[in-house]
C-alpha cells in the first residue's frame, strides 16, 4: 500500500540573490485532506489489513498535506499519486472497476494513451515563475523515466516558443557564423542516446535537515532519465568551424532570464549534443522545446533549455549562474565553482517512504544509481545500516551517464531494519556517507548531495527515510 | 586536446568509421571497454559527413544560413569578466536607488535586504558573513557584497534578467544605475558613485580570489 505525500521537502534550488529561493516554497499539495483517506474513499478496504489507515493518520497528524487511494488488488503494492493543485491533468474520478470487466464492451481506442485510472504518479511543482518539479521516483520501475514525469527546474517561467520561427545562432571564434532553424538541425544526421539529468541541489532539505516522512521523490526526484535525440554537438562545431583558440563557449536560452551558462570547448567535442526530441517526441516545453543543450553527466542546470545561441571564446563568462549560485562553498573559505560533474549516487527506490509493507517474506531492494563520470561499476545494498553490505544485482550493462537499476533480494521477518544503497563508479568514486561529504566540504555545503541515504523499516512494516548516514 | 585535433586527423580517424553504424569507433582505445561500444559514448571523432549516404569524411552538409551581423548583435549583449563588451551610457546611485525603489523593492525588499519569499536579499555585509565563511556556518546570507566575484556580470544579469516579469525593458543607463545602487548598498563603492563602462570595469569585489576550479576527480575519496 502507497500512501503518496506531498510534504514540501523543498529540495528545490536555493538561490542566492534573485527571487529563485523555492526550497522553502509549499507548493499547495493536496487538495485531499487526510481526513478524507482515513475514511478510504469509495469506502475500499485494503487487503493487507489496517496499517494503511494508522499510516495516514500519521502523515496526517505531521501537518503534512497528503493524498491517497486505496487499491483494490490484493497484495499488489499499487503506485497511488496524489495529484498537486498545479499539475496539468486533473486527478481521475475514483474509478470502480466492474465486478467482472469482461461482462460488458471496453473502451474505444484513442487518439493519445492515458494511464489507467488507478495509476495518477505526479509531479510536486514548487514555485510559480522560478520552480522545480520532482519526478516520482517512488511510483517508477525500469530506468526510463516518462516524459511528462521528468523533473523541470526552470528560472524564470517556461517561454512558449515556436519552432517555425526558432533559431540558434552559433559565432564568436568560429569560420563561419551561422544560424539554425529547428528544421537544419533535423536535417543532420541524428543519433539517440539515453542519459540522466540531475539537478545539483537534488535532495538539499533532506541532506540539511534529514526528517523522517520523506519521500524517494523528495529525497531524490530531481534526477531523470530520458532518451535524447537530436546532433552531436560536434556536428554543429564542424559545420560552423570552430577555431582551435576557441577554449570555451557561452549557452544562451530564450526563455525570460536568457540564461547563460559557459563551457569548455571540449566538452562539445566530446559527447556534448543538442537535442529536439525525447523519449521519441519532440521536446516538451519543460524539457527545452524546440532545442536543449545537452552535456552528459552535468549538473542540470547547464543542460540549457530554450536553446538559441552558442558564442565561442577563449575564458568563462562568469554568469550569475556560474557564481553567484551553483557554486559550491569550501572548507577553507573558498567556493567551488564550475563543478559540473554529478558525483556518483545511488537511492532505494523501493520500499521507501510513505509505503507500509504489509507481508512479511522476499521482496527486493530496488533503486537507481548513476554517476556523471561514466558507467556505475557497482551497487551495495546493507539492510543492517551499514554493518554489513551485500552486491546488489545490476539490471542489464550499465550505460554512461546513464541510470541504472539494481535490486538485492531481500527476506524480511518483520525485524527493525535499516536499508541503504553505496554505488561505486568506473572511476572507483565510492558514494560517500552525510558525514564524510561534511567533514570535507562542511556544514554550509549546498550543491552535488550524493551521501548515502537509506530507509528505516520498523517491525509494524512503516518505512521511514533515513539521511543521517 | 580534442579541439587540437587536425581536420587531416579527423579525416584519417573517420575514414575508419564507414561501419554500417557510421559512429563506430574502431579505436584501440575505445575498445579497451568491451561491455559498451565506448563510440556510444562520445562524439571526439564521430563525423557525421561520414554516415552512409552523406557527403563524405571531413566535409560539410552547409545547412543553416550565414548568420549577418544584425542577427548575431540582436542577442550577443552578454557581459563577461573583464567588461569589455559593455556598452555606453551611465548611471548613478542615486539614480539607481530612485530605479530599485520603483522597480525592485516589491520583490527584493526595501534596501534589498529581503522581499517576499522566495527572494532573498541581494545587501547585506553582516560582520559574521565575512571572510567568506559559507562552508562552514550555514545560516550566513549570501548577498552581491560578499558572494558575488564580479562587477561586470552584476550588470549582464540585471540586463537580461530583470525585472523578472519584463526583462530587457531597462535602458543601459538605467542598468548602469541600478548597479550602482546596489554595489554602493553592498559597501563596495562610494553612494557618490556614477558608473560607466570603464568605471564598472574598475570595480572589484571583495571575495573575487575566493572562488576557485573544482578540483574533484573521481576516483576514490571524498572531495
Amino acid at each position: 500500500m502507497r500512501v503518496e505525500s506531498n510534504a514540501p521537502q523543498g529540495d528545490g534550488h536555493h538561490e542566492g540573490h534573485n527571487g529563485d529561493r523555492e526550497d522553502n516554497l509549499h507548493g499547495a499539495p493536496n487538495d485531499r485532506s487526510a481526513s478524507e483517506h482515513a475514511v478510504a474513499p469509495d469506502g475500499l478496504t485494503d487487503a493487507r489489513g489496517t496499517s494503511v489507515s494508522r499510516r495516514v493518520l500519521l502523515t496526517g497528524a505531521a501537518g503534512v498535506a497528503a493524498g491517497a487511494l486505496v487499491s483494490v488488488l490484493p497484495g499488489a503494492a499499487v503506485g497511488q499519486g496524489g495529484t498537486s493543485a498545479g499539475a496539468s491533468t486533473p486527478p481521475p474520478a475514483p474509478s470502480r472497476v466492474p465486478a467482472d470487466p469482461g461482462s460488458m464492451l471496453g473502451a474505444p481506442t484513442s487518439a493519445q494513451g492515458m494511464r489507467a485510472a488507478a495509476v495518477n504518479p505526479a509531479r510536486v511543482p514548487v514555485g510559480a515563475v522560478s520552480g522545480s518539479s520532482r519526478s516520482p521516483l517512488g511510483e517508477l520501475t525500469g530506468t526510463i523515466t516518462p516524459s511528462d514525469l521528468h523533473f523541470e527546474r526552470h528560472h524564470a517561467g517556461v517561454p512558449a516558443l515556436d519552432a517555425a520561427t526558432h533559431r540558434l545562432v552559433i559565432h564568436g571564434l568560429v569560420d563561419r557564423p551561422m544560424e539554425f532553424s529547428v528544421d537544419d538541425i533535423r536535417r543532420l544526421p541524428q543519433v539517440s542516446r539515453t542519459y540522466f539529468i540531475e539537478c545539483s541541489g537534488n535532495g538539499r532539505a533532506p541532506f540539511k535537515s534529514p526528517k523522517p516522512e520523506t519521500t524517494a521523490q523528495a529525497a531524490a526526484g530531481m534526477t531523470s532519465n530520458t532518451e535524447w535525440t537530436g546532433v552531436p554537438l560536434a556536428t554543429l562545431f564542424r559545420e560552423v568551424g570552430v577555431k582551435r583558440e576557441a577554449s570555451w563557449f557561452l549557452a544562451e536560452g530564450a526563455d525570460a532570464c536568457h540564461m547563460t551558462r559557459s563551457v569548455p570547448v571540449e566538452k562539445g567535442w566530446e559527447d556534448a549534443m543538442v537535442v529536439w526530441a525525447q523519449n521519441g517526441e519532440p521536446l516538451r516545453p519543460a524539457q527545452g522545446y524546440p532545442l536543449r543543450l545537452l552535456l552528459p553527466g552535468w549538473e542540470g542546470n547547464i543542460n540549457l533549455k530554450w536553446l538559441r545561441r552558442l558564442e565561442l571564446g577563449t575564458q568563462p563568462w562568469m554568469t550569475r549562474w556560474e557564481t553567484s549560485v551553483y557554486t559550491d562553498p569550501l572548507l577553507g573559505d573558498t567556493a567551488r565553482q564550475f563543478s559540473f560533474v554529478i558525483d556518483a549516487k545511488s537511492v532505494i527506490t523501493s520500499p521507501s517512504f510513505p509505503d507500509v509493507i504489509g507481508t512479511r517474506g522476499w521482496r527486493p531492494v530496488t533503486g537507481l544509481a548513476w554517476s556523471g563520470r561514466g558507467r556505475i561499476a557497482r551497487v551495495e545494498v546493507s539492510t543492517d545500516g551499514g554493518a554489513s553490505w551485500h552486491d546488489a544485482e545490476l539490471s542489464g550493462t550499465p550505460q554512461p551517464k546513464a541510470h541504472v537499476r539494481f535490486q538485492y533480494m531481500w527476506n524480511w521477518r518483520g525485524e527493525e531494519a535499516l536499508l541503504l544503497s553505496r554505488a561505486t563508479d568506473e572511476t572507483g568514486q565510492v558514494q560517500p556517507t552525510r558525514t564524510a561529504l561534511i567533514d570535507v566540504r562542511g556544514p554550509g555545503t549546498d550543491y552535488h548531495f550524493n551521501a548515502i541515504v537509506g530507509w528505516r523499516v520498523q517491525p509494524d512494516g512503516a518505512v521511514f527515510y533515513h539521511g543521517t548516514t | 586536446m580534442r579541439r587540437h585535433l587536425s581536420s587531416a586527423a579527423l579525416v584519417l580517424l573517420a575514414a575508419g568509421c564507414n561501419s554500417p553504424a557510421a559512429d563506430g569507433d574502431q579505436s584501440p582505445a575505445a575498445s579497451a571497454a568491451p561491455a559498451v561500444p565506448a563510440a556510444l559514448a562520445t562524439f571526439e571523432r564521430y563525423d557525421a559527413a561520414a554516415v552512409p549516404g552523406g557527403p563524405g569524411p571531413g566535409k560539410r552538409y552547409a545547412l543553416g544560413t550565414a548568420a549577418s551581423t544584425s542577427v548575431i548583435a540582436r542577442w550577443n549583449t552578454d557581459v563577461g569578466a573583464q567588461g569589455t563588451e559593455l556598452p555606453p551610457g551611465k548611471g548613478s546611485v542615486g539614480e539607481g536607488s530612485a530605479l530599485y525603489t520603483s522597480l525592485c523593492a516589491s520583490c527584493h525588499g526595501v534596501g534589498g535586504v529581503g522581499g517576499i519569499a522566495p527572494n532573498p536579499p541581494l545587501v547585506g555585509r553582516d560582520s559574521s558573513a565575512e571572510g567568506f565563511r559559507f562552508a562552514r556556518d550555514p545560516q550566513l546570507t549570501k548577498t552581491i557584497g560578499n558572494y558575488w566575484p564580479y562587477a561586470t556580470t552584476l550588470f549582464d544579469y540585471i540586463k537580461r534578467a530583470m525585472p523578472l516579469a519584463t526583462p530587457g525593458s531597462l535602458t543601459d543607463s538605467q542598468v548602469y544605475a541600478l548597479t550602482a545602487y546596489l554595489l554602493a548598498a553592498n559597501q563596495v563603492i562610494a553612494d557618490t558613485t556614477t558608473l560607466d563602462a570603464d568605471a564598472l570595469r574598475a570595480v572589484r569585489m571583495p571575495y573575487r580570489d575566493r572562488f576557485v576550479r573544482d578540483d574533484r576527480t573521481g576516483g576514490p575519496g571524498v572531495r
